[in-house]
């Protein structure tokens, strides 16, 4: 296992878009540092690139490298390997490099110029970004064969958690506005990992009041050491549940 | 060696394999033979394990193979056409599948590795390759772990005449080691000369499986492709 994960890591590491991902994203948080006094401001910044950049590489990446390497999954099945692991070999693979990526890209600018708890945060929520966009990846490119469909449908779930979801979200906001449906609005936020990423660095960042009531639900809800653990969970949850179905739908598919 | 019982394998309402049998054991050397769309690459890929038949069970060496790998040891594949990673040159697939084999050097079954001069070759990428030498990298693949059972799906499709000789002489070379080998092929005068047995399979159906002989005998000609020709005239004859 560890053998598929090698060479799949030595072939992404020499990946042109991988490169180019990292350096992106090493000059946008430089520069964002640099120009912003204030290191929550650059936070701020910053989390909106992410939240947008880096859930977009991540399963549009994913899913063509799962295309292109169609061939060599098929060269892999047809020797003594079990295919669960060759698949979650691939995924470990995907996943380490993407999260390697934005550690240097992100990551390292972060801790230099804004070492605080919720710097620490917008890292841990990009890393974890990473890997539950892999893993949706995993599981879309697995249930579709053909790749242009795959890639059309993984850049539509991009636009839906990225801009559609949060389009719903105010519509309802907007059509039950007298009624008190915040607690339904911290449950509803689970539904989207990048969401839930947003809220969770927002409040750490003393924007909350600038939310209003729905603001101070939220920060009761994530503010104390139960509704952060339980966010937490889901986000783990994002990750596993697809690669699980993902794996549990490769090891009986036809190639 | 390998044992096919009861086999049915459907792609949606498309039906490739209909109730195939099966027995197979070490040093018989089976041509399979059938039209276009009969269902042999599927009948290939059942055994190894790429596709998952919709019932029925295929035992190796007397195991169920069913989401079992380890035997896959034991198997030499070389697929009709031959799939590797682009980017990766030929010496970085051999070494990949070494490392995934795990068997020591010495033991290492090079005869087709230099026949075919793939040395001279190692740096070039896959990518890069004709669709001959791509060939000859899966030949050299599928022989060089010392295989019990070879599998060759149109194993002289797109070599040279060369090529294609030194190929069957290896056939030829390693039947008498006791191992089982398939060959699925539609040049059936490569096959005259090696086969032992024929499998006949029309629309995902085991039309018959004798030997080559008894298939002389019975069609009254002397080659293979006169028999299967008359076979394929005439399709209710032999059922």
């Amino acid at each position: 296992m560890n053998k598929i994960i090698r060479y799949v890591f030595v072939d992404l590491l020499r990946n042109k878009t991988i490169i180019f991902y990292t350096l992106l994203l090493f000059a946008l948080s430089v520069s964002v540092f640099s120009m912003e006094d204030n290191y929550e401001k650059g936070l701020v910044s910053l989390l909106n690139i992410v939240l947008f950049v880096v859930p977009l590489v991540s399963i549009v990446f994913s899913s063509i490298y799962l295309y292109n390497s169609a061939e060599f999954i098929c060269l892999l099945v047809s020797q003594p390997l079990k295919r669960g692991n060759i698949w979650l070999s691939i995924f470990a693979g995907l996943a380490g490099t993407l999260c390697l990526s934005f550690f240097i890209g992100v990551g390292i600018p972060t801790l230099l110029y804004a070492f605080s708890s919720s710097g620490l945060i917008l890292v841990g929520c990009g890393l974890l970004l990473s890997v539950i966009f892999v893993s949706i990846a995993l599981w879309t490119s697995v249930l579709i064969r053909d790749k242009s469909k795959g890639i059309g449908l993984a850049i539509l779930l991009w636009l839906y958690f990225g801009l559609l979801f949060d389009a719903l979200v105010l519509f309802m906001l907007f059509q039950f506005s007298d009624y008190p449906i915040e607690n339904f609005m911290v449950g509803l936020s689970m539904f989207n990992p990048i969401d839930v990423c947003r809220i969770l660095i927002l409040l750490q960042l003393d924007l909350s009041a600038m939310m209003g009531y729905t603001g101070a639900i939220f920060r009761d809800f994530f503010g104390n050491a139960l509704g952060m653990s339980i966010t937490i969970a889901v986000l783990f949850l994002w990750a596993i549940i697809p690669l699980w179905l993902s794996v549990r739908y490769f090891k009986k598919k036809d190639l | 060696m390998i044992e096919i019982q009861h086999i049915f394998k459907d792609f949606g309402k498309f039906k490739v394999l209909k109730d195939i049998n099966l027995s197979l054991n070490g040093g018989e050397c089976v041509a399979l033979i059938g039209p276009n769309g009969s269902g042999k690459t599927t009948l290939i890929k059942t055994v190894l394990g790429m596709v998952v038949p919709s019932s029925g069970i295929i035992k190796f060496d007397g195991e169920n193979i069913q989401n079992k790998y380890s035997y896959r040891k034991e198997i030499g594949y070389m697929p009709q056409i031959g799939q590797y990673p682009e980017n990766m040159s030929i010496g970085q697939v051999l070494d990949m599948m070494k490392d995934i084999r795990k068997m020591p050097e010495d033991q290492l079954d090079l005869d087709l590795y230099h026949a075919f001069n793939l040395p001279a070759l190692l740096d070039k990428r896959m990518g890069t390759l004709s669709g001959g030498t791509r060939q000859k990298v899966s030949a050299c693949l599928a022989f060089l772990f010392n295989p019990k059972a070879l599998i060759l799906d149109e194993p002289t499709a797109g070599l040279d005449p060369l090529s294609s000789e030194i190929l069957k002489n290896k056939i030829q070379k390693v039947m008498n080691e006791n191992k089982l080998i398939i060959i699925s092929s539609h040049v059936l005068s490569d096959l005259d000369d090696l086969v032992s047995q024929i499998i006949y399979l029309q629309e995902g159906k085991l039309m018959f499986h004798k030997s080559l002989q008894q298939l002389k005998i019975d069609t009254g000609t002397d080659k293979l492709s006169k028999a299967i020709a008359q076979v394929m005239s005439v399709p209710n004859q032999t059922k």
